[in-house]
């Protein structure tokens, strides 16, 4: 069994919500990515999502945008994100996903990248411009490592679609809380909890919720329809603010445990 | 080569296919529906057909350029006439089929991406036709280089948005129009102006822009009798090179030659020729030649043809050039502006910078050939927008 189920069986038996985390890999350096997402297990986050950078995040908003932007001015590659992780290891057994988009993985070579993804103890894949009509290319080599490959289902995916993608889909799926990029908006509680009934009536897996969700108080409304939560754009604000601070880490980590606490907390 | 690509997935061989986001996904599926049923639609092929003709001036005539064969000396050319049509270049062909595809699927909006501004003009003035909302994307670099297609889409009721993310040009304007659509993609129809993006996109881009080659087959026939030995247009994305190329693709003794734009010379890294000198990726829904560096980001294009000005090719250009069916060569900034003039001065047609890069490697080329031999230059847009950038140069030496 992968970190990724492991965890989420746990938390199903504490009855317990995931925390999940997004960090874009490199900003402000590789150095502190490793020194945040160390933060961030301690605080008790459930599982990282490492971004890696990439020059045209066309499903981002101008938050990640920002930081894939300082992230590549920073030098920052894929070979060396495989090693911040590896050097993660460690220490850490946080469950721990790539997030980002497929040239990025083509360029270094799916093949040798699913090899060295496993080396370097990456769980899950989630590659954003890689729906199931063109996944098979990466997961040839991916699937039989044993990584799960991670899925979106947005809004606008109808119920047969989300019946198909779960199927297919291993770890846990990621359902976007929002039309549109990532931390542009806020998503509208009822038609989350709405949209979650429809696809849990197709599939087993763990549902997380992501790409709006900035407030302890969103995550607290939300998270007792899904198994779990992502917060992403709020965090990388976050990191930039407190970019070169003394603190950085520590608020960071800060505001993981009370997003954990607020989702932990009957409503 | 009577394959007949793209497959179902959208894929051209290796290249092309649907490397898009979830959120897009359902909408490019519903796309790829409507436009199979409106493809096979007489009704539809009708009423664009009709627009084509009595409001965008079809057909574009084929033009011999006497002086400037005679000033060669050597193959006969031929230009076909885009510049000539509504709007004032190729652009409008598609933007008519994409916009009638968009009424017909009942959304009340059209975004689109621009580089040059032609392809942006061409939508904002459909959309006024059809009395549709538009926004157009257009990077800062872009906007400033190409004012007067700025003008032209407020005027003619288009909100532009300036992107000002990476080096402001095509590439950037790209991306914003993708993000906006997956904001918008309930009411919003995203037009993009190239044979590239997710499938259906080539595909719908290649047939709309098709008239431009089945018009030059019928044309040339009647005035020489018989096929080109050559066809000439230049390739940013690859739209209106493919138009004149595809309803060639069988004739096996036509050369297809795509011009890619060399800005300061491929060697200086300062450049647009993804197929020269690109390498396999995935940028913008579609897997094709990329501009890249070593750890797969996306490299900034150059050219002082905005519309050229781009880091990635059309997948079935990319596929043509893998079969050898076409040949792509590099012009770069000074070969395109000597073409420019020269283009002016012997025929009185001020070419587009985009179109001057065929034009200068049809000056390459004639001159080898014999008086026999048939050049055709789709002559894809017209020069009007470039006079200022023409002028600023010849005021800098």
């Amino acid at each position: 069994m992968g970190r990724i189920e492991q965890r989420f069986n746990i938390l199903k038996e504490k009855g317990e919500k995931a925390l999940v985390i997004y960090i874009t890999a490199g900003d402000p350096s590789l150095e502190q990515t490793k020194e945040i997402a160390l933060g961030l297990d301690a605080a008790g986050v459930d599982c990282l999502e490492i971004g890696v950078p990439f020059s045209d995040p066309t499903a981002d908003g101008p938050i990640i945008q920002a930081a894939s932007q300082r992230a590549l001015k920073n030098g920052t590659t894929l070979a060396a994100i495989l090693a911040m992780i590896e050097s993660i290891r460690k220490t850490s057994e946080i469950p721990i996903v790539l997030f980002g988009y497929y040239n990025p993985i083509l360029s270094y070579g799916p093949e040798r990248f699913a090899a060295r993804a496993k080396e370097a103890g990456v769980d899950g894949i989630l590659v954003v411009d890689l729906p199931p009509e063109e996944a098979a290319e990466l997961r040839q080599y991916t699937d039989p490592k044993g990584i799960d490959f991670i899925s979106l289902i947005a809004p606008t995916t109808n119920t047969e679609r989300v019946k198909r993608i779960a199927s297919h889909a291993t770890g846990f799926l990621y359902y976007i809380s929002i039309t549109g990029v990532t931390g542009t908006a806020k998503p509208q509680v009822e038609e989350v909890a709405k949209d979650i009934k429809r696809i849990r009536t197709v599939t087993e897996l763990p549902l997380v919720v992501g790409f709006g969700i900035s407030t302890p108080q969103q995550a607290k409304e939300i998270a007792p329809f899904a198994d779990g939560i992502v917060i992403g754009s709020a965090v990388v604000r976050m990191i930039d603010e407190y970019s070169g601070k003394f603190d950085l880490v520590t608020q960071v980590a800060h505001y993981a445990r009370q997003i954990k606490e607020a989702i932990s907390l009957p409503l | 080569m009577s394959k007949q690509w793209p497959d179902k997935k959208g894929h051209f061989g290796i290249y092309g296919g649907r490397y898009a986001a979830e959120t897009l996904m359902p909408a490019l599926l519903e796309l790829e529906e409507a436009y199979l049923q409106a493809r096979k639609d007489k009704t539809f092929q009708a009423e664009l057909d009709r627009y084509l003709r009595d409001y965008a001036g079809r057909e574009t005539p084929l033009y011999y350029a006497r002086r400037l064969t005679e000033e060669l000396g050597g193959a006969r050319i031929y230009l076909k006439r885009e510049d000539l049509g509504h709007t004032g270049s190729h652009k409008i062909n598609n933007t008519l089929g994409q916009v009638l595809l968009a009424q017909r699927m009942g959304k009340k909006r059209v975004i689109a991406e621009t580089g040059a501004g032609q392809h942006g003009v061409a939508t904002a003035t459909v959309a006024a036709l059809f009395g549709m909302e538009c926004q157009i994307f257009m990077g800062d670099e872009d906007i400033r280089r190409q004012a007067p297609n700025v003008f032209r889409m407020k005027i003619l009721g288009a909100e532009v948005t300036p992107v000002s993310s990476g080096t402001a040009t095509l590439k950037d304007a790209m991306n914003e129009a993708m993000r906006q659509w997956v904001a918008r993609v309930r009411d919003t129809y995203y037009v993009i102006g190239s044979t590239a993006g997710p499938h259906p996109y080539p595909l719908m881009v290649r047939d709309f822009q098709s008239c431009i080659g089945r018009e030059t087959k019928k044309q040339i026939i009647k005035k020489e009798g018989r096929l080109p030995d050559f066809l000439i247009a230049c390739v940013g994305g690859g739209s209106n090179a493919m138009g004149l190329f595809y309803p060639f693709k069988d004739d096996a003794a036509v050369a297809m030659i795509g011009v890619e734009a060399a800005g300061k010379g491929v060697e200086s890294g300062l450049h647009a020729a993804s197929i020269a000198a690109g390498e396999v990726g995935v940028l913008h829904g579609n897997k094709t030649y990329l501009l890249q560096d070593e750890d797969g980001q996306v490299r900034d294009a150059f050219s002082i043809a905005a519309g050229l000005d781009y880091p990635g090719v059309g997948p079935e250009h990319a596929s043509f050039h893998e079969s050898g069916r076409a040949t792509y060569v590099t012009i770069d900034d000074e070969e395109a502006i000597k073409a420019f003039i020269a283009l002016s001065k012997y025929e009185g047609i001020i070419p587009a910078l985009e179109s001057a890069h065929a034009v200068a490697y049809a000056m390459l080329l004639a001159p080898e050939l014999e008086r026999e031999k048939i050049i055709v230059i789709n002559l894809s847009g017209r020069g009007d927008k470039d006079a200022g950038i023409i002028a600023e140069r010849a005021q800098a030496k």
